[in-house]
């Protein structure tokens, strides 16, 4: 097989080319789309790793979703730099801090890779390499879903997914601390209406068979909740004033979603006499797709509240929200 | 039979590819690397999903990967329209 | 049929790689962002073909989840203006 080691050899190159292109420019739109292009590599590059849920997580969420996000953070920035056109006086030195910094940052980051790096040679020398593995295939019949990656996240290590949910929602905090969010797009033109038209049901259909596919197959809320969100994005950038997110208190609660209902989840089952999150194998299925969907809603919420960029205020006219 | 059409359309769609990048490496400016990619991509596509649907032989299988045609299809040109708007504005702005 | 499968998933990473020369070389945004358009088809195509190659019947709804976010990016892109600030 010599075409897939040639294969792989450029993937290698272009994803080495990519970043060190991404980092190297000063310009921060070109910056985002060699960043863009990365992440869309990467997926390629999980993809022949054999890890298609990494795959769909880094499509999703690398190759989409993030770029936008990045995007709309650059121009948000040169409206600000145009705005306040009051030039640092000490502009000399802000530049050597500036010098320093990166280097800095980059000295600590080749130094935290090499130990990363020394770690897992060490792991690797020393235990048998697929114990976790074979552990969590002995226990999937009872897990209640046959994909081993969902069974991980939200059956063996559901402590873990409830803490991410948790940092989501401190981030969701964090975003409503901006203040009010970015004006909206301008009214789009007949193709981007268009295209809206039909991309956004393709899109909200794609997350509901992601959330219900992840039970059996690569999904699962990250990925569901990431094209949710990108459903939302897309009607924000066609003009629309409201795109699916709710305000007040409906949206306060489409924020807690996952978190509340995996403590709803695992209190309940401690009334019950169980451990904390530890379901009864003939409950786990529909449990984990309860938990699945309330965390879809919050994932795809906050993601919406970041591409927003702040609190969403309640549109003066109302009556415009059918445009 | 179907083995050699699966081979046959699977290359040619590789061949629209190869002939779509080299296109948008040659090609003098933005508006003809546009003219070049926009076919060349959406045909590759799609002779390469025709050879992979006869090759799979699987009926829902290949109807998804129809699917996937069409929202490429419809997506990129509707992209295509966007980036040569963008790049006019751009160049009536200058 | 595998041989002839990997040496096509061997050609369109080529076509990829060609694809990725114009995303670095520009010269402006649009050039780079048709490049990102071709390099999303390619990775569509080479995602089935790695499928089919490598057995993984998921990958095929990577290959949708690209399909479908690859409109958004130029779309985030090209997008039009905020609307100005009523301060």
């Amino acid at each position: 097989m010599t075409a897939m080691l040639v294969l792989d050899i450029l993937l290698v190159l272009s994803l080495l080319s990519l970043a060190t292109a991404a980092l190297a420019t000063n310009d921060a739109r070109r910056s985002v789309i060699l960043f863009m292009a990365f992440g869309l590599v990467l997926a390629l590059a999980w993809g022949r790793l054999l890890a298609p849920d990494v795959a769909l997580a880094e499509a999703a969420i690398g190759a989409g979703l993030s770029g936008a996000l990045l995007l709309t953070a650059v121009r948000d920035q040169a409206h600000r730099a145009l705005r306040s056109s009051r030039k640092p006086v000490h502009e000399r030195g802000r530049a050597n801090l500036r010098v320093t910094l990166e280097w800095t940052v980059t000295l600590l980051c080749i130094a935290l890779a090499g130990l990363l790096a020394w770690a897992l040679a060490q792991a690797f020398d020393r235990a048998p390499k697929d114990t976790l593995a074979q552990a969590v295939s002995a226990n999937l019949a009872i897990s209640g879903v046959s994909n081993p990656v969902t069974a991980v996240l939200l059956n063996f290590r559901a402590y873990d997914t409830l803490l991410e949910l948790a940092v989501l929602l401190t981030a969701a905090l964090g975003i409503f601390a901006l203040g009010p969010a970015r004006p909206g797009h301008r009214a789009a033109g007949p193709v981007f209406d268009g295209l809206a038209r039909w991309l956004v049901p393709a899109l909200i259909l794609t997350a509901g068979y992601l959330l219900w596919v992840g039970a059996h197959a690569p999904g699962g809320a990250f990925q569901a909740g990431a094209t949710l969100a990108a459903a939302a994005v897309v009607l924000r950038l066609a003009g629309r004033r409201s795109v699916g997110l709710p305000t007040g208190h409906t949206l306060h609660v489409a924020m807690v979603a996952g978190v509340s209902m995996f403590l709803a989840v695992g209190l309940g089952l401690l009334v019950l006499g169980r451990p904390f999150l530890g379901y009864p194998p003939a409950w786990a299925g529909g449990l984990i797709l309860l938990i699945e969907t309330a965390a879809m809603l919050a994932i795809a919420a906050t993601l919406v509240l970041a591409f927003f960029g702040g609190r969403p205020t309640p549109a003066p006219g109302v009556a415009e929200k059918t445009s | 039979m179907i083995e050699v059409m699966a081979s046959l359309l699977t290359v040619s769609g590789v061949g629209f590819y190869l002939a779509g990048s080299i296109g948008l490496l040659r090609l003098p400016d933005l508006y003809s690397r546009l003219h070049a990619l926009t076919k060349a991509d959406n045909l590759g596509l799609g002779l390469l999903i025709a050879g992979l649907a006869l090759h799979t032989q699987d009926l829902l299988i290949a109807l998804k990967l129809v699917l996937i045609w069409l929202a490429v299809l419809a997506a990129s040109a509707a992209s295509a329209h966007l980036i040569a708007q963008h790049a006019r504005r751009r160049e009536t702005q200058s | 049929m595998p041989e002839l499968l990997a040496v096509s998933a061997l050609g369109l990473m080529l076509s990829l790689f060609l694809g990725l020369l114009r995303v670095l070389r520009g010269p402006v945004a649009g050039d780079r962002l048709l490049a990102m358009q071709l390099i999303g088809s390619t990775g569509v195509g080479l995602l089935l073909l790695l499928s089919l190659l490598l057995d993984q019947t998921a990958l095929i709804d990577v290959a949708l989840v690209l399909a479908l976010l690859a409109a958004v990016a130029a779309a985030a892109f090209t997008g039009q203006e905020l609307e100005t600030r009523d301060d």
